[in-house]
């Protein structure tokens, strides 16, 4: 087991034919995945290195392939119409690489899957990375292995030193999921927190969050309320001034809320370690 | 991206949002012109980015149009929190009976747009907040539908609104939301909203605030942007499509990702020292952003040293190096340089870099460590 994705997932990429897209389908199938297909308008009937084939529409590329997770790596202004045709398509599950799209965009859109019952991972995240069974995203392969340690994260790069630091101390994780730093987005940390502590594979959690909004703090009453495994955290932002933008759509801290300090004592009150910084994470895991 | 209140009144009014009469005015002469031009008693108003320009002097009531030249004079050589007042809005003065509060923001817990109304306008909603929160009505909006009449009617009822403006205050709700909407906002705000003693609604003050993430559907609105706020350095890393944010420190940042770029921030300052910038130089950063970046950084004389902590995934450290190579040989950093580098080419960008005499560290923390006491010596 592990969680959302691992070697029976039958990915669909969007936006296959584009650098990035093309890329990362290629790191993907080294890694292992199964890439059942691409999709890129107008680009139907061609091939990608052979062995990938390319379709006009989601709906169409799923009929014939049976792909049951979309990944999307197309540009930002196209992005919401991507994640519509993959929900509208039927694809239960669908991650969104893309950066910067518009707030009033994912405010539809998330609204939209929600009706649907449709799951959303991202926008403006790495993906997902079951080690030794399936990378759907761009974290680097080689910075994990497999284990019990389960990883959810706001962010891409910190997440990877996170891994990188387990990695280093020979420890290995059942799933590593990033949500992305968007206001707005699909799966937040509480959901994935539910599906690791109903997880068999996973024993610990790692909890990577930043400045903004109040996700962190919602995740800190699921674990004192709910989770009887332990978690470790860490807060990115500590040194932010509010009212600035820090890189991420949703890292700012807004009227007085959404600070580090908060997120800390509130995960703290919860009984989850907190790291100061990214490489204390391993010792606070054993 | 903020919009100024003229520009903001201006886009409410094509939403048939009644503003008062008034333009905008570079000159003190220019403002004395409109006030001829308007009658009567007039509001000067400072058009800066910053809330509080009130309590600054940056807004007064001029009886006649000479008035209005000399308070123009004065609010126009006014710098109101380190921005300086390059115009005035002159608005026909107006006859208040009451103040109401009315805004659109979006609530990211409950992934919709939320209307704010409050019976206790022309303060800030936060101080409303704080102080009267019971005051402060709040309902959202189906971001797939759209606002519904009603709802216009309930929130007209519960800030007790007498019913004869209901039907006004419905309309003026109605085109809020198609401002908020339509131009991609994060905030659409009328504050006051005043009902005259001819009990007409009209609003006085606007601000809105725009999705920079949308700008590319609204180069109308991309042309309106002021940056008398942001740092020099902060516009010229736009210009790169970098992320960069001023801070006080003296050890300067390049790093890749939001995320690790504000932890690495904090690193810093757990082990002693203080950041002089946020720098997220984005994925996949090429050699020529990398440069523009290291510029960038360079520009700001409290720099001491530098940290680099790259960690390649779509980001290739080689190239990451090339553009720290291509910009030393540019400009000739004097300050010491403290490099990491991780994942993706890491060995073939430290390779790169073995000639260049750059500190250079295996751990986050390492590094860190390093471009402290890098910082201090110099």
């Amino acid at each position: 087991m592990s969680i959302l994705v691992n070697k029976n997932t039958r990915l669909l990429v969007q936006g296959i034919t584009g650098s990035e897209g093309l890329f990362h389908t290629r790191q993907m199938v080294a890694y292992g995945t199964k890439v059942v297909a691409g999709m890129t308008p107008g680009k139907g009937g061609q091939w990608v290195d052979d062995k990938i084939p390319v379709f006009d529409s989601v709906k169409i590329a799923a009929e014939a392939t049976g792909a049951n997770v979309s990944i999307i790596f197309v540009p930002a202004r196209f992005a919401a119409d991507s994640i519509f045709e993959a929900a509208d398509a039927g694809i239960p599950f669908i991650v969104c690489i893309t950066e910067g799209i518009p707030v009033g965009d994912m405010m539809r859109v998330r609204n939209y899957i929600d009706m649907k019952g449709v799951r959303l991972l991202g926008p403006n995240c790495p993906g997902l990375l079951t080690p030794g069974e399936a990378k759907v995203g761009i974290i680097p392969g080689d910075i994990a292995i497999p284990g019990n340690i389960g990883v959810v994260s706001r962010s891409g790069t910190l997440t990877y030193e996170v891994l990188y630091a387990l990695k280093q101390k020979g420890m290995g994780s059942s799933t590593c999921v990033g949500i992305g730093g968007d206001p707005v987005n699909g799966t937040n940390h509480i959901d994935v927190l539910k599906m690791f502590e109903n997880d068999p594979k996973t024993d610990k959690i790692v909890l990577i969050g930043e400045i903004g909004g109040s996700d962190e703090e919602r995740a800190a009453e699921y674990i004192a309320t709910s989770m009887t495994k332990p978690v470790v955290g860490f807060i990115a932002g500590q040194t932010a001034p509010p009212g600035k933008r820090m890189g991420h759509a949703g890292a700012i801290i807004e009227g007085g809320s959404g600070s580090a300090a908060d997120k800390i004592k509130a995960l703290e009150d919860a009984g989850v370690k907190m790291a100061r910084h990214p490489e204390e994470i391993p010792d606070l895991l054993r | 991206m903020k919009l100024h209140e003229y520009q903001s009144k201006q886009i409410f009014s094509r939403y048939r949002i009644p503003i008062p009469r008034g333009r905008v005015a570079a000159t003190a002469i220019e403002a004395k012109h409109i006030a001829e031009e308007l009658g009567g008693r007039v509001v000067v108003k400072a058009q800066v980015l910053v809330g509080g320009r009130g309590k600054a002097g940056g807004v007064k009531l001029a009886n006649n149009p000479e008035e209005a030249e000399q308070f123009a004079t004065q609010i126009l050589s006014m710098t109101i929190k380190g921005l300086p007042v390059r115009k005035v809005l002159v608005d026909e003065a107006a006859s208040i009976e009451q103040e109401i509060y009315l805004g659109i923001t979006n609530d990211r817990t409950a992934k919709k747009p939320v209307i704010m109304a409050s019976s206790a306008g022309g303060v800030e909603i936060e101080e409303v907040a704080r102080t009267n929160p019971e005051k402060i009505v709040k309902v959202h909006i189906n971001p797939l539908i759209g606002i519904k009449e009603y709802q216009t009617r309930d929130i007209a009822s519960a800030i007790d609104l007498p019913r004869e403006c209901w039907k006004q205050f419905g309309e003026i709700l109605i085109g809020l939301w198609g401002v908020f909407n339509d131009k991609d906002a994060t905030l659409a705000e009328i504050n006051p909203l005043v009902i005259g003693k001819d009990r007409k609604l009209t609003a006085l003050d606007g601000k809105m605030l725009i999705d920079d993430n949308a700008l590319f559907r609204h180069p109308d609105l991309s042309e309106l942007r002021d940056t008398d706020e942001d740092a020099p350095s902060e516009i010229e890393a736009r210009k790169y499509g970098l992320t960069f944010i001023k801070l006080d420190g003296n050890i300067g940042c390049m790093v890749n990702g939001a995320g690790l770029a504000m932890a690495s921030m904090d690193i810093l300052k757990l082990f002693g020292g203080e950041p002089a910038n946020f720098l997220d130089i984005g994925g996949g950063a090429g050699a020529d952003k990398v440069a523009a970046a290291m510029r960038i950084i360079l520009s700001d004389p409290n720099v001491k040293a530098i940290l680099f902590n790259i960690f390649g995934g779509i980001t290739r450290c080689d190239e990451v190096a090339r553009g720290i190579l291509t910009a030393m040989a540019e400009v000739k950093p004097k300050v010491p340089m403290v490099v990491r580098l991780v994942g993706t080419n890491a060995k073939e960008g430290r390779e790169l870099l073995v000639n260049a005499k750059m500190i250079t560290a295996e751990t986050l923390a390492e590094a860190a460590q390093k471009a402290v006491a890098a910082a201090k010596g110099a």
